[in-house]
């Protein structure tokens, strides 16, 4: 069992110091942004051009859902949400500290990229894991 | 090239069938298609078979062992929900190339119940409802929440596209259900991902369609032509790169991509068509597909809806069948299920359905990940 969480996606970066971050590539020939590390482009074609990036933590409310039901064992109602990041990058994941209410969320609506513990979900070797979630930015 | 025509093609009514097995399923299909052109197995020179849940499972071949093993080729396909139209496209451009004379495609499906999607716990910790939710009703809802960004689309006017799918099955005997859902009905019912509820997702069915193929020649040597469906156009896209396809399926791109391609290869525009049985796997879906057909503006499929444009009896009527939504979605089976719509309705047969007049038709389907199919079908002149 690892001695601290292991990340919950592979592009989720933990560093040794400082904070953790979400980590992507950029097409040094098109400039579209991925999530992870890659070697191709799929847009463009481009073969060995993409330079690591670090994903902002901001980003905006692109578009969502509010889920009701879902498979035993997992919290229902949530905000299933879809988040432009401020630089490029589009990621997926749970918009928390909302009320799960289409009259309260707003399209567009700033959201901060925050990490935590992965709802205290375990593998099957008993490690935790570290996660990010979205919540509305309130300055 | 010649053009291939269908001269044979039905479906079984769709519904639950855990007694039988997936060839069993198929092979009911490929008989009574068979049947609607009075040819037998032994007329087939080969056999297109869509199937997703056994897609290693060599199902066109135990179809065969079903029905007549002949020895022809077999070519077994999975492509998503786009499957039974990928297996019905490969047995036309068959034709088309002039391989053989007259060919066979079936579809068939057994599923499950419950949520699709979602699943995928492969290493570490399961993602579902912590990163957000990969359940086919959310996706389709965050498909639909774009739309409402985009256009002020509203959780009525979706629910709208069940009340009339669910309507136009009640004419439909060989659909799931035939049962009325008021709008009141299907916006109080269970809420799936908002703003998809129960009756706004389309129902996990067992089912199978198939349809047989031939060159004009045959057609005419067969003495099949009074009933033959020109095939005007097949086309198969896959999803062109956008900026959020790695969380956010593209099912519009795709879809534009191949409608484009489908009526230039036609030589129609959207105008000319007389009904389309397009991809309703949410009532979410059909809304955009509305614009991605080019059946209307951007922004104005809600009003489509509205105004009844849609519905059996309106300008362009759409998923007369029930559609997916009531009719059913046995993935593999439904991309050959809605030709066999379209076929029935461009011969005049539909019944209480019949879309008065109807001379030109459309079939869509979507498979996640991404494929898109469309035909243009016609009645041979
Ligand atoms: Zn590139």
């Amino acid at each position: 069992m690892a001695d601290r969480p292991l990340p919950a996606v592979s592009h989720l970066k933990i560093p040794d110091e400082g904070d953790p971050y979400l980590e992507g590539s950029r097409c040094g020939v098109c400039g579209a942004t991925f999530l992870g590390a890659r070697h191709n482009c799929s847009k463009c074609g481009a073969r060995g051009k993409m330079q690591t990036v670090q994903l902002s933590n901001k980003g905006e409310l692109y578009s969502y859902c509010i889920v009701h039901r879902s498979f035993p064992g997992i919290d229902v109602p949530y905000v299933s949400a879809i988040v432009d990041l401020e630089g490029g990058g589009t990621v997926k994941g749970n918009l928390i500290d909302v009320e799960p209410d289409p009259a309260k969320i707003d399209f567009g609506m700033p959201v901060d990229v925050v990490y935590d513990d992965a709802l205290g979900r375990k593998d099957a070797d008993g490690n935790s894991y570290l996660s990010y979630f979205f919540k509305p930015r309130t300055q | 090239m010649a053009d291939a025509y269908v001269v044979g093609v039905d479906m079984i009514k769709f519904g639950r069938f855990p007694e039988k097995s997936v060839p069993q399923l198929g092979s009911e299909a490929a008989l009574l298609a068979l049947d609607d052109c009075g040819l037998t197995i032994h007329d087939m020179q080969a056999l297109y078979c869509g199937n997703l849940g056994q897609a290693s499972g060599m199902v066109g071949q135990r179809i065969l062992q079903e029905i007549g093993q002949t020895g022809i080729p077999v070519v077994n396909v999975a492509n998503a929900c786009a499957t039974g139209a990928t297996a019905f496209r490969e047995a036309w451009a068959s034709v088309k190339a002039d391989l053989y004379d007259v060919v066979l495609a079936v579809g068939v499906e057994q599923m499950g119940r419950g949520l699709l999607g979602g699943g995928g716990g492969s290493r570490g910790i399961s993602k579902e409802g912590l990163l957000g939710s990969g359940t086919m009703p959310s996706v389709f809802a965050e498909a639909g929440m774009e739309h409402t960004r985009q256009y002020g689309t509203t959780f009525e006017q979706f629910a709208k596209v069940s009340v009339k799918n669910h309507h136009h099955s009640t004419m439909n005997a060989k659909a799931m259900y035939q049962i009325e859902t008021p709008l009141e009905t299907v916006m109080n019912a269970e809420m799936i991902s908002y703003p998809n509820t129960k009756l706004m997702c389309s129902v996990n069915v067992d089912g199978s369609a198939a349809a047989v193929i031939a060159s004009e020649r045959k057609a005419r040597e067969l003495g099949l032509m009074d009933r033959a469906i020109k095939v005007r156009a097949s086309v198969l896209t896959s999803d062109p790169w956008q900026e959020r396809d790695l969380v956010m399926p593209d099912v519009n791109t795709c879809t534009r991509k191949a409608a484009a391609a489908a009526y230039e290869m036609a030589g129609v525009g959207p105008d000319d068509i007389d009904l389309i049985e397009l991809h309703d796997c949410f009532a979410t879906a059909e809304i955009l597909h509305y614009e991605n057909l080019g059946l209307c503006e951007d922004g104005e499929a809600g009003r489509l809806i509205d105004d009844g444009e849609v519905a059996l009896g309106g300008r362009i009527p759409v998923n007369v069948s029930g559609g997916l939504l009531s009719k059913g979605h046995p993935l593999g089976a439904t991309g050959i299920a809605n030709i066999y719509e379209v076929s029935t309705h461009l011969r005049g047969a539909a019944g209480q359905r019949q879309v008065e007049g109807a001379r030109i038709g459309l079939t869509h389907v979507i498979g996640l990940g991404s494929a898109c199919g469309i035909h243009i079908l016609e009645k041979a002149a």
